[in-house]
């Protein structure tokens, strides 16, 4: 068997630099001190039991929640000072999310709900169709279009939902457990494709998953126990 | 399953008779094949001979002499490297990583780290699988998964024993 990885150069500036992030909720701790980089084109598994904290991982990753303590940069930009206004800025021109389920606007047809956030972003409705339109067909679901969330399969859904995140061509994708709710075979198939469409255009993924088979769509994999990554780096005593 | 590695392991608890070993190791890990005496006897020369465990007490009793093993400092890396290292993938598998996690958690080492580096090594091999099933045509596919089916069983039983461990290791030592 051959094993090569089309795996990004570790060479590259991370786009994500974590740093010893803590996170309590009240008695809870859910983030004892983690640090990860997340690179250009990568695309990083978070596993780990369920309440392990990969969720508010990715939300303090993504600038949805924000850390007690430690340090977290995007690019050349310090994620924990930044306002909220920054945040959420920076959340909508550079972030694409996927979630389980539940996020499309159920009033909307799937076009225009993969519109909107270039129309949020202040796109003419024209263009920022066409650009939906453009990535419904690329996830092959070009036929539900005129179609409402609630009319559509699941995994059509989700298909839709990855357009939705790709459409203002991200820097990071978040996604979590977004194929959580599919059979093995829609499952494969929408990270299949997510993973071709991030591919070319170097957008790197943050992907929580505790499937092992969607873990295997990424380059790498950190685990996260007790709020930790654990490193098996050595047998210690 | 290595008998030599096994046995070496258990000697690090301590010194043993190749007698005492084999009751160790038959009540440990002999549910279905319980060790002969001469591999037991077999194993040690080996291991004497290649310097992982030297004889440290000889008794003349009325029969014949009884040795005792202690296992050197030659052997304790010996098992160090073996527990380290992670299986390759494969069917028989389980038993082995069994065993391996028993002997981390008998000689104080942490269990948790075997089933970490071995989830690694499965998610690689799965890795690989899934890049060639997607390249593929439909046969590839189909050969494919079944291989990563097995290694998703593999991979929940490591998920779901390191989450029993502080029990497992109530048992053993017991
Ligand atoms: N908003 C919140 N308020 C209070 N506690 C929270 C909140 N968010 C998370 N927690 C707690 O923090 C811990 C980590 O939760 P988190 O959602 O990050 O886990 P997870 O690994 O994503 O779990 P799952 O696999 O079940 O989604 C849990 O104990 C959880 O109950
Ligand atoms: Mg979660």
């Amino acid at each position: 068997m051959t094993g090569e990885a089309p795996r990004p150069s570790t060479g590259q500036a991370p786009l994500l630099s974590a740093r010893d992030l803590r996170k309590t909720y009240g008695p809870t701790t859910a983030l004892d001190g983690v640090s990860l980089d997340v690179r250009p084109g990568e695309i990083v598994a978070v596993m780990g039991p369920s309440g392990s904290g990969k969720s508010t991982l990715m939300h303090c990753l993504a600038g949805i929640v924000r850390p007690d303590s430690g340090e977290l940069r995007y690019r050349d930009r310090d994620l924990i000072t930044a306002s909220d206004a920054e945040r959420s800025a920076l959340r909508r021109s550079e972030f694409g999310f996927v979630f389980q389920f539940g996020q499309l606007v159920p009033e909307l047809t799937c076009l225009e709900n993969v519109a909107l956030p270039l129309r949020m972003e202040g796109v003419r409705r024209k263009e920022a169709e066409r650009r939906a339109a453009h990535w419904l067909d690329r996830l092959d679901v070009s036929d539900v279009a005129g179609q409402r969330p609630g009319q559509v399969s699941g995994g059509q859904g989700q298909r839709v939902a990855v357009a939705r995140a790709l459409v203002t061509d991200p820097a990071v994708v978040f996604a979590d457990e977004p194929t959580g709710a599919l059979d093995s075979l829609n499952g494969e198939l929408v990270m299949r494709l997510l993973t071709e469409c991030v591919e070319q255009s170097e957008t790197a993924v943050v992907l929580v998953t505790h499937e092992p088979s969607v873990a295997a769509y990424s380059h790498r994999e950190v685990v996260v126990r007790d709020g930790r990554i654990r490193t098996s780096a050595g047998l210690s005593r | 399953m290595s008998v030599s590695h096994t046995l070496l392991a258990l000697l690090e608890r301590g010194p043993r008779h190749g007698y005492d070993l084999k009751q160790e190791f038959d009540a440990q890990f002999g549910q279905d094949r319980p060790l002969h005496y001469g591999q037991v006897y077999a194993t040690l020369a080996r291991l004497l001979k290649n310097g992982l465990v030297e004889v440290d007490a000889v008794e003349h009793g009325g029969g014949p002499e009884r040795k005792r093993y202690a296992i050197t400092a030659a052997g304790v890396s010996d098992v160090e490297g073996w527990l380290s290292r992670p299986e390759r993938p494969d069917l028989y598998l389980n038993s082995t990583l069994y065993t391996k996690v028993v002997l981390a958690l008998l000689t104080g080492r942490d269990a948790a780290t075997i089933l970490d580096v071995q989830r690694a090594a499965h998610l690689d091999l799965m890795r690989e699988l899934t890049r060639r099933k997607t390249r593929g045509d439909l046969a590839d596919a189909l050969i494919c998964d079944h291989a990563i089916f097995h290694l998703e069983a593999d991979l929940r039983w490591l998920e779901l024993t390191g989450s029993r461990l502080d029990r497992l290791a109530d048992e053993v030592r017991r």
